[in-house]
C-alpha cells in the first residue's frame, strides 16, 4: 500500500466524517427548532383564547366603567399573579357593553379610568382615550383594544387569553374604533 | 531555592505557560499609551468580572419563576446576610459597566483607534456594546417587579410592530400568550447563559486583537494613517521607542480598576440595591412603569416621536445606527487620527452626548405624562381664587374635578402634558377658550361631552382670570372691525 493511497483514504475519512456529522446535525436541528418555535406553532395548545366569566352583571352598573379581573385561561402553576389580568368594563346602557384591554394601544402600559373627566389616561407616554375607547390624544395610533363579549344567564363573558399588542390585535378589535 | 519557586517550577514544567505569559505582559507598547486615557477597556473588563462573581452569588438564592422571583428578591434584600449588598453590587456594577463601555467607546473613537488595521477590533467592540446593553435590559427583567412586567409589555408592543413577522416575534419573546413565567424563564436563560457567553467570546477576540495588533498609538496631528506604511511606522513606535506594557503601562490600569471597584462598593453601600418595586401583579394598575437609567432616553423618544413616524423610526433607527457604527472603519479606515484634526468627529460626539443627555433628563421628569393624582393632590394656588366671583371659583373647582390639573400646571404645580395656564387669558380669547375646551385639539381631548354648558361657562370664566394683573387679556381684533368700533387699529 503506497503512502499516497493512505493519505487519500484518510482525507476521504475526514470528508465522510464531516458529511456524517452534517446529516446527524440536521436530524438534531429539526426537534431543536420545533422546540424553540413551539410558542409560535402552538402544537400542544388548541387555542390561547376562550370564553371567560367576569362575574355577575350586577357588578357593572349602567353608565359606568369598572375594573374587572380574570385568570388567564392558559397559565402554568408557576405563573403566580402574572396570570391575573385586568380589563375595563363599560356598561353603556345595560344592553351594550364595551370590554377594553388594560393595555394602552401605544406600548401596552396599564391605562387608568378617570370617571370625572370620562377619560382613560396612560401613565407611560401620555396617551388618552375617550370613554368609548376611541383615541383622544397622545402617541397611540388607534383606540383601546376590545374583547368580544356575550351575556349568559346574567353573567358577563369575554373572549380573552392573549395580550393584545399593536401588531396582533386581530382577535381583540371586536367593535373597536380604530383611529386613522 | 524557596518552596514557592519550586512549586511554581513544578507547575510550569507541565503547563509551560510562564514564558508566553511573561512575553505577553511585557510586550512593547508606544510610550505615550501609558496614559490615564487608556484605562477604560481594562476597567470595563473588571466590571464584567465583578458582574460574573456577583451574578453567580445571586443565582444561589434567586428563583427565576414568575410566581416566586419577587419573593426571592425580598428574601435576598431582607433575610439573607448581606444579600442586599450583593444585589446592590450587581446593580451598580451594571450601571458602571455600561457607563465605562460608553466612555471607552468615545475614547477609542476620538483617538481614531478604529482605523487600519484595527477595523475588526472596533466591529467586535460594537457587538460588545450591544451585548452589554442586552445584559442591562435582560437584567432589568430579572428584577421582576412592576417595571419589569410592563417593560416586557413595551418590548412586546415594539416587537409586534415588525411587519409580517411581528406577532410571531411577540410569541417567541414571551413564550406564551401573556407576560408570565415563560417570558421570565427565557430572559433568565438569555441573561445568565446566552448573552454572557457571547460577551465572553467577544471579549476574548477583542483582547486577542489588541495583543496581536498592538494598542492604538497616541494620535499626533499630522501623523496620517496609510495602509501601505502604517505597520512599519507602528513597529518603530513600539520596538524602537516603546516600553514594555508591564510594569510601565499596566500600573494605571490596575489603579483605575481598583478605583472603579471602590466606587461601585461605595455606591452599593450608600444607595443600596435597586428595588424591587411593586409586585408584578398586572391587576395593580396604579403604577407608572419606567425603564432603568440607560434606557430613559429611549423612553423619552417613544413619547416625543410623532405617532405616524414612530413605528418606522423604532424599527429602522436601531438598524441604521448599528450599520453606521459597523461601516465607520471602512469609510474612514485611513487618515488623521487626532481629534484635533477631526472636528466633525468631535461635534458628532458632542451632539450625541447632548441629545442623549437631554432625552435622559426628560425621561426622568416625564413632562409628557399626565400627573395622575394632581387633580386631587395639587390645590389651585390661593392667589388664583382670592377675590374671585362665585362663578370663577366654581370654574376653579371644575378645573380640579375634571382632572385639567393632571395635564396643565398652575404656578409650576401639576402636569406638563399641556401648556401651563398661568397666563392663558393673554393667549386665548373667551371664544377660543370655549372652543378649545369643547373640541380639544392640539393633543388635548375634547371635553364637549363631559361638561354641561353651565360647567363650561364656569370653567372658562375661571380661565379668563388667569393672567398677570397688569396685562390686558387677549382680544379678537377682527371682531372689533366687524362691529365697526374701530378699536382694532393698531396703536403705536
Amino acid at each position: 500500500m503506497s503512502s499516497q493511497n493512505g493519505v487519500s483514504r484518510r482525507a476521504m475519512m475526514v470528508k465522510l466524517g464531516l458529511l456524517f456529522n452534517g446529516i446527524v446535525g440536521t436530524f438534531l436541528a429539526v426537534p431543536i427548532v420545533r422546540y424553540l418555535l413551539s410558542p409560535v406553532t402552538r402544537e400542544k395548545k388548541s387555542a390561547y383564547e376562550s370564553w371567560l366569566s367576569l362575574g355577575a352583571l350586577e357588578k357593572f352598573p349602567a353608565g359606568q366603567t369598572r375594573l374587572a379581573t380574570y385568570r388567564n385561561p392558559v397559565v402554568n402553576s408557576w405563573d403566580g399573579e402574572t396570570g391575573d389580568i385586568a380589563c375595563w368594563v363599560r356598561n353603556v346602557d345595560d344592553q351594550d357593553f364595551q370590554i377594553f384591554a388594560i393595555n394602552c394601544a401605544h406600548l401596552g402600559c396599564p391605562v387608568r379610568w378617570f370617571p370625572q373627566s370620562n377619560l382613560f389616561m396612560c401613565p407611560c407616554h401620555g396617551g388618552a382615550y375617550y370613554q368609548d375607547g376611541s383615541r383622544a390624544s397622545g402617541p397611540p395610533e388607534r383606540g383601546l383594544f376590545q374583547y368580544p363579549y356575550k351575556i349568559e344567564q346574567g353573567t358577563l363573558l369575554i373572549k380573552a387569553g392573549e395580550m393584545p399588542t399593536p401588531g396582533r390585535a386581530a382577535n381583540t378589535t371586536h367593535g373597536g374604533t380604530t383611529w386613522a | 531555592m524557596g518552596l514557592i519557586q519550586r512549586v511554581g517550577e513544578w507547575f510550569d514544567l507541565r503547563l509551560q505557560l510562564g514564558a508566553p505569559l511573561r512575553e505577553t505582559a511585557e510586550h512593547p507598547v508606544p510610550r505615550e499609551t501609558a496614559s490615564w486615557f487608556y484605562v477604560f477597556g481594562s476597567a470595563a473588563l473588571t466590571c464584567f468580572m465583578l458582574q460574573i462573581v456577583t451574578g453567580i452569588l445571586l443565582a444561589l438564592i434567586y428563583v427565576p419563576s414568575a410566581g416566586e422571583a419577587w419573593n426571592s428578591l425580598q428574601t435576598l434584600n431582607h433575610d439573607i446576610s448581606l444579600g442586599w449588598f450583593i444585589r446592590a453590587l450587581h446593580g451598580w456594577g451594571s450601571n458602571f459597566m455600561v457607563a465605562i463601555v460608553l466612555i471607552h467607546m468615545v475614547q477609542v473613537f476620538l483617538f481614531g483607534a478604529y482605523k487600519f488595521p484595527r477595523e475588526l477590533t472596533w466591529i467586535v467592540g460594537v457587538f460588545l456594546l450591544l451585548v452589554t446593553l442586552g445584559m442591562a435590559f435582560t437584567g432589568q427583567i430579572m428584577r421582576f417587579d412592576q417595571d419589569a412586567y410592563w417593560g416586557l409589555g413595551i418590548g412586546a408592543s415594539i416587537a409586534s410592530r415588525v411587519p409580517v413577522v411581528g406577532p410571531w416575534a411577540v410569541s417567541l419573546m414571551l413564550g406564551g400568550p401573556i407576560i408570565a413565567g415563560a417570558a421570565l424563564s427565557r430572559f433568565f436563560a438569555l441573561h445568565v447563559f446566552v448573552v454572557p457567553g457571547l460577551l465572553i467570546a467577544f471579549v476574548g477576540v477583542h483582547l486577542l486583537m489588541v495583543l496581536k495588533l498592538g494598542i492604538n498609538e497616541w494620535p499626533m496631528p499630522g501623523r496620517v494613517v496609510r495602509r501601505a506604511t502604517y505597520m512599519q511606522e507602528y513597529r518603530e513606535l513600539t520596538h524602537k521607542q516603546g516600553i514594555p506594557f508591564a510594569p510601565n503601562a499596566v500600573g494605571k490600569d490596575i489603579l483605575f480598576s481598583g478605583f472603579i471597584l471602590l466606587a461601585i462598593v461605595a455606591c452599593a453601600i450608600h444607595f443600596g440595591p435597586f428595588g424591587p418595586g411593586g409586585k408584578p401583579d398586572p391587576t395593580i394598575i396604579q403604577t407608572a412603569p419606567r425603564p432603568d437609567f440607560f434606557f430613559l432616553w429611549l423612553y423619552a423618544l417613544l413619547s416625543l416621536l410623532p405617532p405616524s413616524a414612530e413605528t418606522p423610526i423604532l424599527l429602522i433607527g436601531p438598524a441604521v445606527g448599528i450599520i453606521v457604527l459597523l461601516a465607520l472603519p471602512f469609510v474612514a479606515g485611513e487618515g488623521e487620527k487626532s481629534w484635533k484634526r477631526r472636528p466633525i468627529a468631535v461635534l458628532t460626539i458632542l451632539l450625541i452626548a447632548v441629545a442623549l443627555g437631554t432625552m435622559t433628563h426628560l425621561g426622568q421628569h416625564t413632562p409628557w405624562s399626565p400627573v395622575m393624582n394632581a387633580w386631587s393632590s395639587e390645590p389651585i394656588p390661593s392667589q388664583y381664587v382670592h377675590g374671585r366671583t362665585a362663578l370663577e371659583r366654581r370654574g376653579a373647582l371644575i378645573f380640579q374635578a375634571k382632572q385639567c390639573h393632571n395635564c396643565h400646571s398652575l404656578d409650576d404645580r401639576g402636569g406638563q402634558r399641556g401648556p401651563a395656564l398661568d397666563s392663558v387669558a393673554l393667549r386665548l380669547t373667551e371664544d377660543q377658550l370655549i372652543r378649545q375646551v369643547i373640541q380639544g385639539g392640539g393633543n388635548m381631548p375634547a371635553y364637549g361631552k363631559n361638561l354641561s354648558p353651565a360647567e363650561t361657562t364656569a370653567l372658562v370664566a375661571f380661565l379668563k382670570t388667569l393672567r398677570p394683573a397688569n396685562q390686558a387679556p387677549a382680544r379678537d381684533a377682527s371682531r372689533a372691525v366687524a362691529l365697526g368700533t374701530g378699536e382694532s387699529v393698531a396703536r403705536p
